[in-house]
């Protein structure tokens, strides 16, 4: 087997064994936790034998657990998550299909708009090191790395939607029967935080590699051949200085699937996010599962895409294998 | 690179130590002594950074500590009609309730420091657990504890605390361990790092040659070797930490009503934002100074421990 062809295969099982992994975590600890689920769902109501006994009937809680996980197991991958436990027991998959289609409009929105200004920022810096631009940059990522996603929210939400100018609704009541393209509007804050959190990991980590390729000998080569230096740094060194970047790219965008839930509570924007938080509050079991399964599959498959990215793209890797 | 390398890439990464992922492992070779991590405290003492962040996490210590002895009104009485706005009276206002917001705010520190603090020292006691077993043992043992954290990683802090909550519901203690689990993967990818590098070394093979139990060699000779990289990961694991803790209060999930606490009071004032923007401003102005302040040390330790030139301050 061609070791390139190995190297992907291993990186593709590692990728579904911390998948399946993942909803070994997730199984256990919504089913088979002590004090089960049937228990947590009815609280007081539990004392009541025969809803209980129906109700862990209903949820498989009477079979073995081995059982429960293949069979659990068996119908997620076919799509099939069950029912919701308040609201009438709506389909789960049917509950939050738009949601989804929600937050990954907003999840794209962020990534498209602040993976290019971070690519900008990080070059700069890099090629202006130590200028006062750089020493700005830095200290502003610094900060905005700092601050929890809710707080960059807020304070958008004082200047923006209140206070000082009253441009942007402070809440985003997405209508899902409307065209999307009306309501931009209210993506608008939601987006702009998101990008603020992300653009201090990707900006730090592209001055770096940057930085280090500015410094390699093709750079000096191409400098010494009489390019300009705005040839060398966009068409020799940038290519290259992104590689390693991918990476940091990849799992930020999959993280903002993650941060996304304060962000999502805090305008009332009707994603995944917010549905996790409901369901966390009312013991949804069903929904929080689903959605914490998708949450984590949805890292794992954007680190898996990158790693395989990385490696199909970077020489080194690719031909240095032996 | 494998993939637990990849996987150390994680958002919640460290600014100062994002780029070189190989510092990581070439760090401990540096042996300035035993008492190393002394010397980085003193390096960083040297950035202008770190003694910032150091002051304005002292005086928010202060207000955390010792605000409640020059509060004007219990955390939970009502002094005056709900959202009324800065006055004489109340010098911040009044929250949704009608309680004094400049008392909750003086109250409302104590819980996101001792948690934030809690969950960090959990996160490190663990990490470094794990990082050391992994590390010295090698193998299908660290094969196995490396597979298990990448797990823990495919969750984001906030989503794993929250699929816990939705169990066993908003305690405390649990809102604490999940977010010391969350820290888990990073820390022991650090210590695992140092530990390998350092038991190829003499000294350590020495130790071992001569019959030193293998607990006495992690303990003595490997964990005093490494608290520079871990004094820098206290400090950004502690940011993340209060994060995380302000987030799942403001969700609802953390410290509960009718308890004072910056996140909560966030969450419970921000329906009158345009109204009373004071009840919401004041914990959002201390839960950031907090934490660019706590970020400011760690960055300033980063620096320091990597010998990074102190007069450009940068790379």
């Amino acid at each position: 087997m061609p070791p390139l062809l190995k190297l992907l295969l291993i990186r593709l099982g590692l990728g579904i064994l911390t998948l399946f992994l993942v909803s070994v975590v997730v199984f256990f600890a919504t089913q088979a936790l002590p004090g089960d689920a049937a228990k947590a769902i009815l609280g007081k109501d539990s004392a009541d034998k025969v809803r209980y006994e129906a109700l862990r009937k209903e949820l498989g809680l009477d079979r073995p657990v081995v059982s429960q996980y293949t069979g659990w197991l068996g119908d997620v991958v076919r799509g099939n998550l069950g029912n919701s436990l308040v609201g009438g027991g709506a389909k789960v998959t049917e509950l939050l299909k738009q949601r989804v289609i929600n937050s990954a409009i907003l999840v794209s929105l962020a990534a498209l708009f602040s993976i290019p200004i971070s690519i900008l920022i990080g070059a700069f810096s890099a090629v202006w090191r130590d200028s006062k631009f750089d020493n700005a940059m830095n200290i502003t990522n610094l900060s905005l790395a700092a601050l929890p996603e809710f707080v960059i929210g807020i304070v958008l939400v004082l200047i923006f939607a209140t206070t000082v100018f009253n441009w942007f609704p402070s809440v985003s009541n997405v209508d899902s029967r409307a065209p999307l393209s009306g309501q931009m509007d209210l993506f608008i804050l939601p987006v702009v935080t998101l990008i603020l959190a992300v653009i201090p990991y990707v900006s730090r980590m592209l001055r770096a590699s940057t930085i280090e390729v500015l410094e390699s000998e093709y750079v000096m080569m191409a400098r010494l051949k009489g390019l300009k230096e705005s040839r060398v740094l966009w068409h020799h060194a940038l290519p290259n200085a992104i590689v390693p970047t991918i990476q940091v790219i990849a799992i930020n965008i999959a993280w903002l699937a993650g941060g996304i839930v304060t962000v999502e509570y805090l305008f009332g924007f009707p994603g995944i996010g917010s549905a996790l938080v409901d369901a966390v509050a009312n013991r949804d079991m069903p929904v929080v599962q689903a959605l914490v399964l998708l949450i984590a599959a949805v890292y794992v498959v954007l680190n898996l895409i990158a790693d395989i990215l990385t490696i199909l793209i970077s020489p080194r890797l690719r031909t240095g294998l032996r | 690179m494998s993939q637990s390398d990849d996987a150390s890439l994680d958002p919640l990464q460290p600014l100062g130590t994002l780029e070189p992922l190989e510092n990581l492992e070439a760090v401990p070779l540096v042996a300035r002594g035993r008492r190393e991590w002394v010397q980085t405290v003193i390096d960083a003492w040297h950035l202008r950074r770190t003694k910032i962040g150091f002051a304005v996490f002292l005086v928010l210590l202060c207000i955390a500590l010792f605000g409640r002895y020059v509060a004007p009104y219990s955390p939970t009485e009502f002094v005056g009609p709900p959202f009324s706005l800065p006055s004489s009276a109340y010098w911040l206002g009044t929250d949704f309730l009608g309680r004094d917001v400049l008392t909750r705010v003086l109250y409302g520190g104590l819980s996101v420091f001792v948690l934030g603090i809690a969950a960090t020292v959990i996160g490190i006691v663990l990490g470094v657990s794990l990082g050391l077993i992994s590390g010295y043992a090698r193998r299908w043992v660290d094969e196995s504890i490396m597979r298990m954290l990448d797990v823990v990683l495919a969750f984001p802090s906030v989503v794993l605390a929250m699929l816990f909550v939705s169990i066993v519901g908003p305690k405390l203690w649990l809102i604490v361990l999940m977010v010391g689990i969350s820290h888990m993967p990073r820390i022991a990818r650090v210590t695992r790092a140092a530990t390998v590098e350092l038991t190829a070394r003499d000294f350590v093979r020495a130790a071992a040659a001569v019959g030193v139990p293998r607990r006495k060699i992690l303990f003595i000779e490997v964990l005093p070797n490494i608290s520079s990289p871990l004094l820098v990961e206290f400090g950004l694991r502690l940011t993340y930490s209060i994060i995380m803790i302000a987030a799942l209060s403001f969700l609802g999930f953390g410290m509960q009503p009718p308890s004072a606490d910056w996140g909560l009071m966030i969450n419970e004032n921000r329906i009158a934002i345009t109204v009373q923007p004071w009840a919401v401003i004041a914990p959002v102005v201390l839960i950031a100074a907090l934490t660019i302040s706590t970020n400011l040390m760690a960055d300033g330790l980063a620096r320091a421990m990597m010998g990074i030139d102190r007069d450009t301050g940068v790379t």
